[in-house]
């Protein structure tokens, strides 16, 4: 091949002089390491001062959306796990629970503790990971270490149960796969008997931290009317004085059984949203207790079943698919063509650790989605920023990003 | 007589349906069946015309005209206290009737409810804006817009917003290939090299499970590898190559099991 030149000659993007009103605009991204991600960030600046944001995202757009009108359904369950990486068996469990909603299966009440449990400690890896790089982002390398360690505990248990670390793609439609590994609730039980030292550790090195306070305490004020307006949810619109939390009020899975509280604040700055988060891990470490209880329930009542029993849409136990051959011929029916959901619509919202996550499905009885919309919650949160950065300055940008906690594999798709 | 398919949809297909398989239907509620949505029902058809209405999923559908649907979203903000509005988008029918249907996902916080709003448009018809409503249509408007190329009349940024904003069609169309049109083969290329490199480069393969084993420069020559810039022929010889060391592993022939630590505790 001939050599031919590159037309990507570095200039000087970033930054425009010849202005007459002092404005200065100044290019933050896509490759910021405080963007989390590829977030570009365009802001016009008066002095230190910003006048105008402008987010331009699509730097990670995969088209996820197109690709799942092309798959059968169980064939896109893994690609749910590239939306929010940091905690993907919440988009798994989301994408899961819309189609079973959409043919109306019942899943096992094993499976659905299982699930459970899969969901709390994909919260708290995801509540962890953002304590981590916020606190990293700011300055405070110790917390960045101290969170890492932990989230390494719960990554080495998901990858007990799954095989993966990331990309968990660890819950089917109609249930789970697997039933958890022996060490499983032993490990969890040492990692949650551990976790309230380890929380009032970071807490201890923060919240009284004077550089801590001064970059979240009145920084980025999102009011109970931007949160509405904007359609935040999660963490977001807790921290803005709603006590909105959708395993509470319109309960999915077993969270009806659970115990726990909703933290929620009416400051509505980024230090709100910080307590917020710790809280949520220790709520979220009392579910967790209560889904062991359940599971050793569960099998002291000998429920072993861990998938939805519908030959129509959901695969037979190995076993029966090994040994008779009906259930082999549905079997191989499922994987070829696909499972058909009726014809009908549905969205399905769950509360991931970001917040509203919500599969809209319209199903024209085919076995590919007709439509399928992904409405990831940090879209918005990216959104706000065009309202919530101007008056604040650019230290501020770094403080304001991590707290609302965006993750571009869902804001692009 | 064979079923009717659209040719102009080029998504993915069953390619066997059972001739007699009639599709079975996601089972539809009264609205009367629910108080709190009968009243937000009656609310809207008060003001505004509504076509059909119906509960699924425990979610209440209310089909409006494409003209009322300002009207009707600000009298449930501000009225039926649906405050947020979660998800908007469109649906492509234009090979069923050349028509796109609009939904708009709202969420009442103090009722736990949900509705949707759902109207069609024709093809080329610009929808209305309700970015003054609801911040949040700011960007889920450029959203359908960059995917769908429809218009929202009154949005103050009508750009694209995840695609380049040099980007040619519509990737969500049903007209539009998975893998790209031949717009998306020569993007990059253009844009990076220049046009005049075209031949030079060749387009852009976008089929993902595509393998030539002749291209060097490209993906893998896998048993046909040849230094870089060596021209290629075609009739190379095969070139097997093993990449097991002669006596097995270096380092697992030294491991002493014995000696090592075998770290279980993950807590250690």
């Amino acid at each position: 091949m001939a050599q031919v030149t590159n037309r990507l000659t570095p200039f000087f993007e970033n930054i425009t002089f010849d202005r007459d009103d002092n404005e200065l605009i100044l290019n933050f991204g896509p490759q910021h390491p405080s963007s989390h991600g590829q977030l570009r960030l365009m802001l016009h600046l008066q002095q230190e001062q910003i006048v105008k944001a402008h987010p331009d995202v699509g730097y990670l757009h995969r088209g996820m959306e197109k690709m799942a009108e092309n798959m059968i359904y169980n064939e896109f369950m893994p690609t749910t796990d590239r939306m929010d990486y940091i905690a993907s068996s919440s988009n798994n469990y989301g994408f899961a629970l819309s189609v079973e909603k959409l043919i109306g299966l019942e899943v096992p009440r094993r499976a659905k503790v299982i699930r459970m449990m899969l969901l709390e400690i994909n919260r708290l890896m995801s509540h962890l990971f953002w304590l981590a790089t916020t606190a990293l982002d700011i300055g405070a390398m110790t917390i960045f270490l101290f969170a890492f360690r932990e989230r390494e505990y719960l990554m080495d248990i998901i990858e007990g149960y799954c095989g993966a670390r990331l990309t968990h793609a660890a819950i089917r439609i109609g249930g789970v796969p697997l039933d958890i590994q022996d060490s499983f609730i032993e490990q969890l039980r040492t990692f949650l008997n551990k976790l309230p030292e380890n929380i009032k550790d970071y807490e201890d090195l923060l919240d009284t931290n004077r550089i801590w306070l001064m970059r979240m305490e009145e920084v980025g004020t999102i009011s109970k009317e931007m949160a509405l307006s904007w359609g935040c949810s999660g963490p977001m619109l807790r921290a803005s004085g709603f006590a909105w939390d959708i395993r509470k009020e319109e309960p999915y899975e077993l969270y009806d059984e659970v115990e726990f509280n909703v933290p929620y604040s009416d400051k509505g700055d980024n230090y709100a949203r910080y307590k917020i988060y710790m809280q949520e891990m220790r709520e979220s470490a009392k579910i967790l207790y209560q889904t062991i209880d359940m599971y050793q329930e569960c099998v002291k009542n000998n429920e072993t079943e861990l998938m939805a029993h519908a030959p129509k849409y959901i695969s037979a136990p190995k076993l029966d698919i090994m040994t008779q051959n009906y259930s082999l011929m549905q079997h191989f029916v499922l994987v070829t063509q696909g499972m058909r959901p009726p014809v009908g619509e549905v969205y399905v919202a769950t509360e991931s650790p970001k917040g509203e996550l919500g599969f809209f499905i319209n199903s024209q009885g085919g076995p590919y989605p007709y439509r399928l919309k992904l409405r990831a919650p940090s879209f918005w949160h990216t959104g706000i920023l065009t309202d919530l950065l101007p008056g604040h300055y650019i230290p501020d940008v770094v403080s304001i990003i991590g707290t609302t906690n965006i993750v571009f594999g869902e804001v692009d798709r | 007589m064979r079923a009717y398919t659209p040719k102009d949809d080029v998504q993915a297909k069953s390619y066997y349906t059972d001739r007699y398989y009639v599709a079975p239907q996601v089972p539809k509620q009264d609205v009367s069946t629910d108080a709190v949505f009968a009243a937000d029902l009656a609310a809207i058809s008060a003001k505004f015309k509504v076509s059909d209405s119906y509960i699924q999923v425990g979610q209440m559908v209310v089909y409006i005209n494409a003209k009322d649907i300002y009207g009707v979203l600000e009298l449930m903000r501000d009225e039926l206290e649906y405050t947020q509005l979660s998800e908007m988008s469109a649906i492509d029918f234009l090979a069923k009737n050349n028509t796109f249907e609009i939904f708009y996902q709202t969420l009442s916080m103090t009722k736990r409810k949900r509705i949707r709003i759902k109207y069609s448009i024709e093809n080329g018809q610009a929808v209305d804006s309700v970015e003054k409503l609801f911040r949040s249509a700011d960007w889920s408007e450029r959203e359908m817009f960059d995917m769908f190329g429809i218009e929202a009349n009154g949005h103050p940024f009508m750009k694209r917003i995840l695609m380049p904003y040099d980007w040619q069609g519509n990737p969500l169309l049903k007209t539009y290939p998975l893998e790209g049109d031949e717009f998306a083969a020569w993007y990059e290329v253009d844009k990076i090299y220049g046009k005049e490199a075209r031949e030079a480069i060749g387009p852009e393969i976008r089929d993902t499970a595509r393998v030539d084993r002749y291209d060097s420069e490209r993906f893998s020559r896998l048993g046909f590898e040849v230094p870089k810039g060596t021209e290629i022929t075609g009739n190379e010889p095969k070139n097997e190559q093993s990449y097991q060391e002669d006596g097995g592993v270096f380092l697992i022939k030294k491991l002493d099991k014995e000696s090592s630590v075998v770290v279980d505790d993950p807590q250690r």
